[in-house]
């Protein structure tokens, strides 16, 4: 592999933004026909290196040479045109074209500005062929699923005669098996000789996938390594640097079990609750100081279950009963009123207000639960958000900091800031650890067992299933809409017992 | 290989549904389709000589300008956008035409320089709208404001015309039989109908307009001339705005600043009624050319009828924008 020249090389590349070094003296190589994973935690400039290399930023430093030759891009289309495409996280088509022209739009086969609509079919079929795929290319792109979806934005990046393919989080919304159609279409073109440059923060993805990784941390590069030469364990303490105490923290956690717990009084009592089109009827009850949960593949039902609870979607059958009284949630006000606090999946669009300051946005639940009329005095704001931004560190730690400036991870935590100042009951965390990196995830987890510890019933909702095993005191895992099984999380529960579940295999 | 439209071993209930599921865009156009047929064959059952061929032909006669207003109406709603200022911009026209005519200009001057005037104005429209990222509901407002303005400064009265070119468009029929015509107006309708359906369908302007519809930001980022295209189904529905103002001087011989009021609306509807995309991304040039012809066919049904007062027009239209307007919701809402 080393006797073949890179396709790629960025050498000492150096990018500086007001007060922040985003990339420090980077050094980034990509050889013809490799997965290569660019992998750091959040804020480590995997980013900021990948926007450079497209064009969309300009550098302060260093050299880019592709293909031997040094270049410098102005713009993506620049880049793209140079044989460098990328495939970003969120699909770029439109949905309302069909196929074929998602693919060619732009570059559409055309005599005499008449575009020729069976050549352009005949030549998506051949390109979707390459990549293993036979699709009714006339067909709009809606009506197929966000995998396909996403593959036929690779179709359209490797026909621009792509020799560098840039796929930045393309599996966070896949599910196993989308992942597994995705993977096989990297390594066909990987066998093409395609150099693939592959962000993800699923660490086993990647070592599924990936043939060598670049390790970046805090801006500066740590290493270029083969995968097979760098034990999982080694490149996470890399990613974190620092200490490896988050970590073991992580590892050896002790898993909260339903034998350990002294079940409090009954909080929230689902009855026949359901919603048609969401979520079949269940029954379920969650207890002070108990962690629930919710285990199941995407689409399984698992965040329609949540919402339930919170009133978010109004339910067509059953009932909830709070502290045994039967309650109809008509809005997330009346369950707010109750002591039910809701921190959403979709942190960008249901969650924290881009705009507002880290203060504002960790009072808005609690501001909206007193009403508008009777504003919080700023020393208590400033003493609550403090008292937070300290317990859950937050970073950087400055409460007047617009939140979009903020990574991912620690715009989860001022999500979690919010609920937690209202003090809750109840609260239901969907997806709290979604596309974060492993130190801001054990932190997370951290707070969510203090929580249960304290009193507080959380129903916790994760596609990882490592962290629903190590966190739920009872699993309630859910199949196509339905609640299958409840499991108490004893010893003998793992995560082989819960994915025989999710898969189908027992308890029918 | 991975065959996704029909994957081994599961039923092939799944690819059908996907083809239930890609007709579904067809079903605001065939609504229109079954609702003009059926109000037709109510009138036939209902009215002495309504089967004449005429009367449909009638439909085309007196409605030309509104197709051609439609046609670029239809652009800009399929880009997601709209323009208020079609029925100002076809009054503008009709009374810059008049009163230039009047003072003895050549029609071959007047004709070039009205459609100039109703294309710069969308342009002006398009411009403002991509380059300070105005709402085009606000901008198009602003410009049927400023169309409408000018014409009353022109001249508050009706102008009549005299021009020669100008009559002869408006009396030269063209005749399949005795009875039977329609006017150069509608062919030149038809024209424009075709063309426009052609550049749709077939260019990559066209295609542009239906990405822009579906997802801006996804045009943007793979590399279509978003700014460019739109500015330009701006300048198109100014344009087709003069052209019809021009075919409605032919239809009324005169010009008059207070015409065409509310024709925007009426062009709105003809073109949602037709079953495009009030947001965009999804509707043909047809469907457009069947809503004008059910616009038509209701003002027919009330003459023929008679008693009912010519308000009861803008009650059906309304009923009807309304009921198709939830028919895009339910049909959109099951496809995503």
């Amino acid at each position: 592999m080393g006797s073949r020249p890179p396709v790629l090389e960025m050498t000492g590349i150096r990018k500086v933004f007001p007060g922040v070094t985003a990339l420090d003296d980077v050094d980034f190589r990509l050889l013809p026909g490799e997965v290569h994973a660019l992998m750091g935690e959040n804020g480590a400039g995997k980013s900021t290196l990948i926007k450079v290399l497209t064009g969309v930023y300009g550098t302060d430093g260093g050299e880019i040479r592709l293909g031997g030759a040094a270049v410098l891009f102005g713009s993506p289309l620049q880049a793209q045109q140079a044989g460098i495409s990328t495939v970003y996280q969120e699909v770029n088509l439109c949905t309302n074209l069909s196929v074929a022209e998602n693919i060619f739009i732009g570059r559409e086969p055309r005599t005499l500005g008449r575009i020729r609509w069976a050549e352009m079919r005949r030549r998506a079929v051949e390109l979707l062929a390459r990549l293993d795929l036979t699709l009714d290319v006339s067909a709009p792109l809606s009506t197929y699923s966000l995998a396909i979806q996403q593959m036929v934005a690779i179709a359209r990046a490797i026909d621009i005669d792509a020799k560098v393919l840039i796929l930045d989080e393309p599996t966070s919304s896949l599910d196993a098996s989308e992942v597994a159609q995705l993977f096989a279409v990297m390594r066909r073109l990987k066998d093409a000789g395609v150099a693939i440059l592959f962000v993800s923060h699923f660490l086993d993805q990647v070592y599924e996938v990936a043939d060598r990784m670049t390790v970046l941390r805090n801006g500066r590069l740590i290493g270029e390594y083969r995968t097979a030469d760098l034990p999982q364990m080694q490149l996470v303490a890399r990613m974190i640097g620092k200490d490896l105490e988050a970590l073991e923290e992580l590892e050896s956690q002790p898993r909260s079990s339903a034998r350990e717990l002294e079940r409090g009084p009954l909080i929230a009592k689902a009855v026949g609750l359901g919603r048609t089109g969401g979520i079949a009827p269940f029954d379920m009850e969650i207890h002070a100081g108990e962690v629930v949960g919710l285990a199941g593949l995407l689409g399984s039902g698992r965040t329609e279950m949540a919402r339930l609870f919170f009133g978010a979607d109004r339910a067509d059958t059953g009932h909830l009963e709070i502290d045994g009284k039967p309650l109809v949630l008509r809005s997330p006000r009346t369950a707010m009123a109750h002591g039910i606090g809701f921190s959403s999946e979709n942190r960008r669009t249901e969650g924290v207000v881009a705009e507002l300051s880290v203060r504002e946005n960790i009072i808005l639940a609690l501001q909206a639960a007193r009403g508008w009329t009777r504003p919080i005095a700023r020393r208590r704001q400033d003493e609550l958000v403090d008292k937070y931004v300290k317990a859950l560190n937050i970073r950087p730690a400055d409460p007047d900091m617009p939140v979009r400036n903020l990574s991912g991870g620690n715009q989860q935590k001022v999500l979690l800031a919010r609920w937690l100042i209202t003090e809750p009951r109840l609260l239901i965390i969907d997806e709290p650890t979604r596309g974060i990196d492993v130190g801001a995830k054990a932190e997370i987890q951290r707070i969510v067992a203090e929580l249960a510890d304290g009193g507080t019933a959380v129903l916790f909702v994760s596609a990882e299933l490592d962290e629903v095993l190590r966190l739920s005191h009872k699993i309630e895992v859910l199949r196509d809409r339905r609640l299958v099984e409840e499991l108490d999380n004893t010893d003998d529960v793992d995560a082989d017992r819960v994915m025989r579940t999710i898969a189908g295999g027992v308890a029918q | 290989m991975i065959d996704v439209t029909a994957p081994p071993g599961t039923p092939p209930a799944k690819a059908r549904n996907r083809v239930l599921k890609q007709n579904r865009r067809h079903v605001p156009v065939l609504a229109t389709l079954a609702l003009l047929i059926i109000m037709y064959a109510v009138g036939v059952a209902n009215y002495r000589g309504f089967s004449d061929t005429q009367v449909v032909l009638n439909i085309f006669v007196d409605n030309a300008f509104l197709l051609v207003v439609a046609a670029g109406m239809t652009f800009v709603i399929l880009t997601g956008g709209i323009d208020l200022s079609v029925g100002a911009v076809v009054a503008l026209t009709t009374t810059v035409a008049a009163t230039l005519l009047h003072a003895g200009w050549p029609a071959a001057v007047v004709l070039p320089l009205v459609l100039l005037i109703g294309t710069v104005l969308g342009l002006g429209m398009g411009a403002v709208i991509h380059f300070f990222q105005v709402e085009p509901f606000i901008a198009t407002l602003a410009g049927m404001f400023l169309a409408r303005g000018i014409a009353l400064l022109i001249n508050r009265n009706s102008i009549p015309i005299t021009d020669g070119f100008w009559t002869a468009m408006a009396e030269e029929r063209i005749r399949f039989g005795p009875g039977v015509f329609i006017s150069t107006s509608v062919v030149i309708a038809l024209i424009v109908v075709l063309i426009g359906a052609y550049v749709l369908a077939y260019t990559r302007f066209g295609r542009t307009v239906y990405a822009i519809g579906g997802s801006a930001d996804s045009a943007l980022l793979m590399g279509l001339p978003v700014g460019r295209t739109r500015i330009a189904v701006y300048t198109l529905s100014g344009f087709c705005s003069a052209l019809g103002g021009v075919l409605y001087s032919f239809y009324m011989s005169s010009g008059y600043s207070l015409n065409a009021q509310g024709m925007e609306l009426d062009a709105i509807a003809a073109v949602v009624i037709g079953g495009v995309l009030l947001t965009g991304g999804s509707g043909y040039l047809f469907g457009t050319v069947l809503g004008v012809l059910v616009l038509g066919l209701i003002q027919t049904i009330i003459t023929f009828q008679g008693t009912l007062s010519s308000w009861w027009t803008r009650i059906v239209v309304g009923v009807l924008l309304f009921a198709f307007i939830v028919l895009q919701r339910a049909v959109t809402r099951r496809t995503r």
